[in-house]
């Protein structure tokens, strides 16, 4: 607190959006790095991305940014042209929010809001209107088809995230994460309290629930249809070039990174350390939040290179058939236990 | 109340850094793409060959999940405020909410057993 009184509130709000503008990109980068050039390279044999600058093909990430920067920026004359222009960035837009409300330590925070989770996923469904006003405006079949797919998944499974929170809060008692992480550090179970309460011991049908429903949220391939490349070239992703498409990357992976950070916070104690208090707490805060995240994100991605794509009826079933009934029931069940057990 | 604004005043902050950022990047794109307009290049998109027709129809098959939807993601606000307190309001509101749940199920089920949920 004592830093925040002295270079008062604005500056601190202005040096923690700067920060998080940095985080995005970063974040985006160290996933498509790792996982979706390296890790996918080594699990699918692709020599591609191992080949240029040498060891490992380190030189493959800049390369790309290279091609971004100068690709010509097109915009088809059939284009409605106001709305393709926008659409990208409400997509990154939507990913930026987000982070408001990730901890990273105690106070290592943009801002604490007291709906934190609700706003997470209010803000990140966001991108349903971006991707929509893509495809609409692209003016082209495979765009709008692509579009029409997405916007059906996301709220499709908008509602299995949803539901899968809710164990979680009801466990908590509270929707603000820094909140979440403190009643995790502090939990106990069976007794025993000397790693506090991870909510994925108690919470792991929520747990499950997250990580599909995440996966489908991203478009990750399991759920993939809306960007097909294979049927619909890349969806409402086909008409845009250079910058504009950048940030449909920059969004999917922030996203990823974002929803991998808050299952981590969320399910596996976030930024806490057993034991660990003060400005040490601080300190150590993102390193262990962002170990946690690494591991749940490299989960994800080992999906998405490992199971083909499903069928866009297969989907909506498992969404509706599913998904949704056990997250009521798993609401339910917690209920009963927090007010039978208190 | 200060502290209330204050809080979503950081919301708005990051909507402005983020219009910031995008206007900044296409900026700078702009200063250093090419461009070699040719109408070739604006032509619709489709795997190379000329586009087929203007608009094409698409039948939206999962029209009616949108409005199953809707049903679920107005108990959700409901839930959620609920999810909050349900340690001290006790029983009853358990009873209370497990009914609300119970009957939104059934607004599933109906649409289940209707055949809204299978590919038409």
């Amino acid at each position: 607190m004592t830093l925040a009184l002295e270079i008062g509130w604005g500056t601190t709000l202005a040096i923690k959006t700067l920060i998080v503008l940095m985080i995005i990109p970063l974040g985006a980068l160290i996933l498509g790095y790792t996982f979706l050039l390296k890790m996918m390279s080594h699990m699918q044999s692709r020599l591609g991305p191992m080949d240029p600058g040498g060891f490992h093909g380190w030189f493959q990430l800049v390369g790309d940014g290279i091609k971004f920067l100068q690709k010509e920026d097109i915009m088809p004359d059939e284009a409605d042209r106001r709305v393709f222009a926008l659409a990208p960035a409400i997509v990154v837009i939507s990913t930026f929010l987000i982070f408001l409300v990730i901890p990273t330590g105690p106070r290592l925070v943009v801002q604490h809001l007291d709906v934190g989770v609700f706003y997470a996923l209010a803000v990140s469904s966001l991108s349903v209107v971006g991707v929509l006003m893509a495809g609409w405006a692209s003016a082209n079949k495979f765009a709008l088809i692509g579009a029409l797919r997405a916007a059906a998944q996301l709220i499709a499974y908008e509602l299995p995230l949803l539901l899968a929170v809710v164990g979680v809060v009801i466990q908590a008692g509270t929707m603000n994460l820094n909140g979440i992480v403190i009643a995790q550090a502090n939990g106990s179970i069976f007794g025993m309290d000397f790693f506090g309460n991870p909510f994925i011991l108690t919470q792991i049908v929520g747990f499950v629930l997250f990580l599909i429903a995440a996966q489908a949220e991203l478009t990750q391939t399991p759920f993939d249809m809306p960007v097909a490349e294979s049927e619909l070239v890349a969806g409402y992703m086909v008409e845009y070039t250079g910058f504009r498409f950048l940030f449909f990357f920059i969004g999917e992976f922030g996203t990823a990174f974002a929803f991998a950070a808050l299952a981590a916070t969320l399910y596996l104690g976030g930024y806490a350390i057993p034991g660990v208090n003060g400005g040490l707490a601080d300190l150590l805060g993102p390193i262990v939040l962002f170990v946690k995240l690494m591991a749940v994100a490299f989960f994800m991605f080992w999906v998405r290179f490992t199971y083909p794509r499903l069928r866009e009826d297969q989907l909506q079933a498992i969404a509706w058939k599913y998904l949704i009934p056990i997250g009521l029931l798993n609401i339910i069940a917690t209920a009963i236990i927090k007010v039978a057990v208190p | 109340m200060t502290q209330y604004y204050r809080e979503y005043l950081a919301v708005a902050v990051l909507i402005g850094a983020g219009i910031a950022m995008v206007a900044g990047m296409l900026g700078l794109g702009r200063l250093v793409r090419p461009t070699r307009p040719q109408p070739q290049k604006y032509v619709t998109y489709e795997s190379g060959s000329d586009p087929v027709g203007g608009w094409g129809q698409s039948n939206v098959r999962y029209y009616v999940y949108a409005l199953l939807f809707v049903m679920f993601d107005v108990e959700a606000v409901f839930i959620f405020p609920w999810a909050v307190r349900v340690e001290q309001l006790g029983v009853q509101s358990l009873v209370s909410m497990i009914v609300f749940i119970v009957i939104l199920t059934l607004g599933l089920v109906y649409a289940w057993r209707k055949g809204v949920l299978r590919w038409a």
